[in-house]
């Protein structure tokens, strides 16, 4: 039970933390404007990272790959968007729900079927030398996670917000009727979402792969966590889903610092029935007035 | 009239389906013996499956082509999940008749299929690793194995660490069916040797961190890390041991015997030292090695076909399941004997075999024949393996 053993346990789980609410993010943004909760998020973020791996493998630069695979990512999502989800009309949520997980399914079997199955590894922006803190640990690159979680978190937030398009976003959510009667599409704030959710999820698969690997099956684990994250944040809020992604990633560290590393995707899962128990009335209300 | 068009009618319907029915087994002169396989062709044992798959096609695009007997090797994806891999070795058994199945390729799944196969009564030569699988061996009747067991993985590494004078170590195992009973193997094989675990950690195989089981085992101090798991999780336990500079030896199983790890972990892989069957170092053997032919030989033809550097003992073990069933079907057919379920299985209790694996003296007590001398250590050095002998 020393200090720097503590200090490790917060160190990780902050990062880990910032790497679940980076993804729940896409959760929360695509939920407050349509109401839909987007299984195929996990798969933005798998593809981020393997898309960046093959553009470095063709010799692009790492600024102009990443780059590069953030605004491809966007385009799928765009695509997504109106392939899956603007045909399905006035289908209820469910149903564009399960269309999502349709959705997901078929990108990461193209994907394996493109990539294969292999993990594959990205170069780390800064270098891979640990940095010592306090008697623990930390890669810079875990360190770039924490700072582009912070900095997305404050921007999309800002963005929801603060702007005009954000509150065409958000009034879009509320009631598509009244925002359709003041000149604001919906479906078209739909696709907004869905672009921003992706490129998020992209930026998030490119800062995340290095410290571990990038593979098609990634989004699995990493979507249902985000998943969790935004979850616990109510789903609406951008604040809910940071502090839901800092508290799940502490609480999975800590428990398995402190009880036993068996606890530590357990956590996950109990957080999760826990917050769908006493968030399930939330949940399930419909938008107003449509 | 009509009475009787309806009666010639029906006899032709008859006379016409019964050769049908008939046209279920034999074919023309040459017979094709049907053979299947269950491999995990994606999940995380992907990376073990793809080079099983690879070698059994090559082997059976040769032994076609030369003469003698003809097979058939029908094969389809567990996706590393036992439930998917029962429902292919029933469809094998049930629906593709073959005399024999070859898989599965991880622990976890093979131990799922014991039932179906015992109650099917057809062999399985499993391409996995523990040795729960072929025992108790009065329980296997139809089970076989060709990859080493755990315990003599084990065995190697604790006989390596005793050598350099190591007796508190840490083990961090995956929580899938081959890092279970690697744990299990690591467990029990401490009472030979002296060695003890003063850690024992686990991780979830798909999981990308493993900092915090790290942080735990760090806390410790143990003179080395045995890391049990195949090779996406190990990497990020290499890469997790690098960021901490934990410094001391890092050891892992046979799991990760394949460029997939190194891959993965990149630099971090230097330095791991594991246990493997002799095909990785095989130009580096004596001449006088039994076993150094055969695997030049089956190194050049498979990197051949499939790229420089792409062979691997999980290919290997494949080579020696499918060389040991069809030379057990060659036997009998030179014998002039019925092939059937039961008449492989009895001639594989038999086998010897100078295979990839090591050399195989199969027997009715021991369903996989091998000795210890069949492993040999491998170290990771500047992303190459080298012998650490």
């Amino acid at each position: 039970m020393a200090t720097w053993q503590l200090v490790q346990y917060v160190v990780t789980g902050i990062t880990v933390g910032s790497i679940y609410a980076i993804v729940g993010l896409g959760f929360t943004i695509i939920y407050s404007v349509t109401g839909i909760i987007n299984f195929a998020q996990g798969e933005f973020v798998m593809l981020g990272g393997m898309i960046a791996f093959s553009l470095i493998g063709l010799g692009l630069s790492m600024p102009v790959a990443l780059i590069l695979a953030v605004v491809l990512v966007t385009l799928a999502g765009i695509i997504f968007n109106l392939v899956a989800i603007r045909p399905a009309g006035r289908a209820s949520t469910i149903t564009l729900i399960i269309i999502t997980i349709g959705g997901a399914l078929f990108i990461r079997a193209v994907a394996g079927l493109y990539w294969g199955r292999d993990a594959v590894p990205l170069p780390p922006f800064t270098g891979d030398e640990s940095l010592s803190f306090l008697g623990a640990y930390i890669l810079p690159q875990s360190l770039w996670v924490i700072g582009i979680t912070a900095v997305l978190m404050v921007g999309v937030y800002l963005l929801l917000n603060r702007t005009l398009v954000g509150k065409a976003l958000k009034a879009a959510a509320i009631n598509k009727r009244a925002a359709a009667l003041v000149g604001i599409d919906a479906r078209m704030m739909s696709l907004i979402s869905f672009a921003l959710a992706a490129a998020t999820g992209a930026i998030a698969g490119v800062v995340i792969a290095p410290l571990s690997y990038a593979s098609y099956d990634m989004g699995i684990m990493l979507g249902l966590k985000g998943f969790v994250a935004a979850a616990m944040g109510g789903f609406t809020g951008v604040r809910g889903v940071f502090l839901g992604g800092l508290g799940l990633g502490l609480a999975e560290s800590l428990a398995a610092g402190y009880i036993s590393s068996s606890y530590k995707n357990a956590i996950a899962l109990i957080f999760l029935f826990a917050v769908l128990l006493i968030r399930s009335r939330k949940l399930m209300v419909g938008e107003e007035g449509t | 009239m009509k009475k009787v068009v309806f009666i010639a009618l029906a006899l032709i319907l008859v006379i016409g389906i019964t050769p049908l029915m008939a046209c279920g087994g034999e074919e023309g002169e040459t017979e094709e013996y049907v053979i299947g396989a269950v491999l995990a062709l994606s999940g995380h044992g992907s990376s073990l499956g793809e080079p099983e798959k690879q070698t059994f096609k090559m082997l059976e695009d040769e032994l076609n082509a030369a003469g003698g007997i003809d097979v058939k090797v029908i094969i389809y994806d567990t996706e590393t999940d036992s439930t998917t891999a029962i429902t292919a070795t029933k469809r094998l058994i049930e629906q593709d008749n073959v005399l024999a199945v070859m898989g599965a390729t991880t622990s976890g799944v093979s131990m799922a299929l014991l039932d179906t196969i015992t109650d099917a009564q057809v062999p399985l030569v499993s391409l996995a690793a523990s040795d729960e699988i072929i025992q108790p061996v009065e329980q296997r009747y139809w089970i076989f194995k060709t990859p080493q067991t755990n315990s003599q993985v084990v065995g190697r590494l604790y006989q390596y660490l005793e050598s350099q004078d190591i007796n508190e170590i840490a083990i961090i195992s995956a929580t899938d069916g081959f890092g279970v009973l690697g744990h299990g193997a690591l467990v029990g094989e401490t009472e030979d040797w002296d060695i003890t675990i003063v850690a024992d950690e686990t991780f979830d195989p798909d999981d990308t961190d493993m900092t915090t089981q790290l942080t735990v085992i760090k806390g410790f101090e143990p003179e080395a890390v045995i890391c049990w798991g195949t090779d996406k999780g190990s990497s990020v336990v290499a890469k997790n041991m690098q960021t901490l500079q934990m410094d001391m030896p890092l050891l892992m199983s046979h799991g990760i015997a394949s460029m997939d790890f190194i891959d993965a972990a990149g630099d971090a892989a230097n330095g791991v030292i594991f246990p493997v069957g002799k095909l990785p170092v095989a130009e580096l053997l004596p001449d006088t090695d039994p076993q150094k032919d055969v695997l030049l030989a089956y190194k050049s033809d498979f990197e051949d076909l499939y790229g420089e550097g792409s062979a691997d003992t999980f290919g290997g073990h494949a080579w020696d399941a499918f060389k040991l069933i069809t030379n057990a079907i060659q036997d009998l057919v030179d014998e002039s004997a019925d092939v059937t379920s039961a008449s492989i299985r009895d001639k594989l209790e038999t086998a010897q075999l100078t295979g990839i694996s090591g050399i195989f003296q199969m027997s009715a007590t021991d369903h996989l024949g091998l000795g210890p001398d069949a492993l040999t250590l491998v170290e990771i050095v500047d992303g190459e393996w080298t012998s650490a002998e």
